[in-house]
């Protein structure tokens, strides 16, 4: 616990398994505060698993996970841990498709989440200006008023790192943020991440091994559940193990 | 705060349907009343009876549509809030009988006389009072809806299974209440209702001013609907309907969101069930039969679901047809009943307001200025040209469709 202090995010020992098969397997990581974290790792590594347990859809059988150096993650539920300021990009991007793009980013604004505030809640210049500001972030300014379903895939995938943005989290989850996007769309994306990390902590899970190169930062590699490798790409990808089991000679 | 959201409540089209509404609860009884029968414009005590009876229909496939259409709860157990909220309205309606009834009981109803009951229940006191009536009238719906919801929502109960689940409470209820020794008149429900607010029931002064009093609570509704799916919990509940999961991790309580949305579908029903009892003149335990809470969401579906006006079109008009082939082709209605569901999921997913706007897109994009040709068009760049349109037609008109059940 009092290693958990000045981290963002901290698991130690973590496991999890389903139905025998073990998901994770003792698993730590840690991520400082306004600092970026790239994990890969092959198939079935446990890196969706490890997000489902920080954002509180799994609960794990062994290992602790605190947030901000003193929340204790396993004994809340998504919506608050939510609340507390994480927020997750899921691997398939997921928007609210029958709703505008102006809609999918005012209801992840940050603002009391209760039922009677929500209901009586009435936009205000600076909520707009936010909003505003985001659609310039995220290239969508143009197609504000369209349905989350007429964008395209990478522009879904940017519209919700928008609505990360826009819960203005302290610590952002994202999973495969640059699948279907064109080469351009995923430099531009890397520049983005990059720039959220100077104030955010930021954990970013990808295959494509040229954008991480973009990312620059720290990586992890993750197989069976646990640490295989820590360090800089270079690093990493020079290790032998990591070489077998995940990059292939 | 709270004057912003009753302004957004009454958008473009919400304003229609609550000022047709209101007009039609001053229109039709005074139709009825000022203009002598026989004058051309009279409307028939009968038909304001019936309107009245399909205005409550109304409100309950409104009350379904706010739990499906907007957050994707398929609930087939709407009608057992619709009946309890008519047996709380029966109960009020047997206590006024008084010594009239055959027995000439001063307080207790003919029928806890020929079950030899000594006492009035404990759940029957107050029941004579119009006020305490109305307030269970709101209250029993909404609490049974709101320990229901509890449960079932926070053990994320959803799709398929919790329309199930839904089934089975109704199907309990109603065998609860064939029970004579429930206390509620056992199948042959609570009826021969003589005054209500010490007005005869039957009089035709009455029965305008229920047909008025339901206008009145349909627009309420509508209102209130309005007022909800427009504001920002309405954009939520329909992110919920989209995409549960999504919703929680942007740290909304799904839970309470649905169980919100429920209680006041189930409060908006139990008003609904009040005001239908008095114009029908009987409650009994077949309007908690399962069937009849699936009917409500083939009204609802046959309308639109998920707009306001849609649940409130497809209940008058599958009502209208119901009470046409009831008395011409009896044995045909459920055929009929059931070939119009099927042929709304199939053609209209978005019901007969959905086609309204399908047809708007398709003449919408026949007036659009004709794109400049190059070449003599021949017959088949012609034909393929068509199919290109008819098919871009298809991509714009096809906008995401609610799911039913997921």
């Amino acid at each position: 616990m009092s290693k958990a202090l000045d981290t963002m995010l901290y698991l130690n020992g973590v496991s999890v398994s389903f139905d025998g098969f073990k998901a994770l397997n003792s698993l730590s990581i840690i991520v400082k505060p306004a600092e970026m974290l790239a994990i890969i790792g092959p198939n079935g590594a446990g890196k969706t698993t490890m997000m489902d347990i920080i954002t509180g859809k799994t609960r794990p059988d062994a290992g602790e996970v605190y947030f901000n150096g003193r929340t204790d993650l396993t004994k809340l539920d998504e919506a608050a841990i939510a609340n507390l300021g994480i927020g997750r990009k899921f691997q398939k991007p997921t928007v609210f498709e029958s709703q505008s793009v102006w809609d999918n980013l005012e209801m992840a604004l940050k603002k009391p989440r209760g039922i009677f505030s929500t209901l009586f809640y009435a936009s205000d210049r600076e909520d707009k200006d936010r909003i505003l500001d985001i659609l310039e972030t995220v290239r969508l300014a143009g197609r504000k008023d369209d349905l989350a379903a007429n964008l395209s895939h990478g522009q879904k995938q940017w519209l919700e790192i928008g609505m990360l943005l826009a819960q203005d989290p302290k610590l952002l989850l994202v999973d495969e943020p640059v699948a279907g996007m064109t080469d351009a769309e995923t430099v531009e994306t890397a520049n983005l991440l990059r720039e959220i990390s100077k104030t955010r902590s930021v954990v970013v899970v990808e295959h494509d091994m040229s954008f991480v190169r973009d990312l620059d930062t720290r990586v992890t590699c993750l197989a069976e559940g646990t640490v295989l490798a820590e360090g800089s790409l270079e690093q990493v990808s020079a290790n032998p193990t990591v070489i077998e089991r995940y990059l292939g000679r | 705060m709270i004057t912003q959201a009753l302004f957004r409540a009454l958008d473009k089209k919400a304003i229609w349907v609550v000022a047709i509404l209101l007009v039609i609860a001053l229109a039709v009884p005074a139709a009825n009343l000022l203009i002598p029968p026989g004058s051309p414009g009279h409307v028939p005590n009968y038909l304001v009876t019936l309107f009245g009876k399909y205005l409550t229909y109304a409100m309950l496939a409104l009350a379904l549509d706010l739990v499906w259409g907007y957050c994707g709860i398929l609930s087939l157990g709407h009608g057992a809030f619709f009946a309890l909220g008519g047996y709380a309205m029966g109960m009020y309606l047997m206590r006024q009988i008084g010594d009239r009834g055959v027995y000439g009981d001063p307080v207790l109803p003919d029928f806890m006389v020929f079950l030899n009951y000594s006492e009035l229940p404990w759940f029957w006191q107050g029941m004579d009072q119009f006020w305490f009536a109305m307030l269970m009238v709101v209250l029993v719906p909404g609490l049974l809806a709101f320990v229901f919801g509890w449960f079932a929502f926070r053990s994320r109960v959803t799709g398929v299974y919790l329309s199930i689940i839904t089934q089975a409470m109704t199907y309990a209820l109603l065998l609860a209440f064939f029970r004579n020794d429930m206390g509620f008149g056992g199948n042959n429900g609570l009826t021969d209702f003589k005054d209500i607010l010490g007005q005869p029931i039957t009089a035709t002064t009455t029965r305008a001013s229920l047909f008025a009093a339901t206008a009145i609570a349909l627009a309420l509704s509508v209102f209130i609907c309005s007022m909800i799916v427009n504001s920002k919990l309405g954009k939520v509940m329909i992110a919920v309907r989209d995409a549960e999961s999504r919703a929680r991790f942007l740290g909304y309580r799904v839970e309470y969101v649905k169980l919100f949305a429920f209680v006041v579908s189930a409060v908006i029903a139990g008003i609904a069930g009040a005001l239908y009892v008095p114009q029908v003149g009987i409650i009994n335990p077949g309007e908690f039969a399962p069937a009849n809470s699936i009917e409500v969401v083939i009204w609802t579906a046959v309308g639109g679901r998920g707009t306001i006006i849609g649940p409130i079109i497809g209940a008058i008009i599958v009502n209208m047809g119901k009470s046409y082939f009831t008395g011409a082709l009896p044995e045909l209605w459920l055929f009929a009943l059931g070939g119009l569901f099927v042929f709304v999921t199939l053609f209209l997913p978005k019901g007969i307001v959905g086609l309204i706007g399908q047809w708007r897109g398709y003449s919408e994009w026949r007036n659009r200025p004709a794109p400049p040709s190059d070449g003599a068009p021949s017959g088949e760049a012609h034909a393929s040209d068509l199919a290109e349109r008819g098919e871009n037609t298809k991509t714009v008109t096809r906008a995401p469709q609610p799911k039913p059940a997921e």
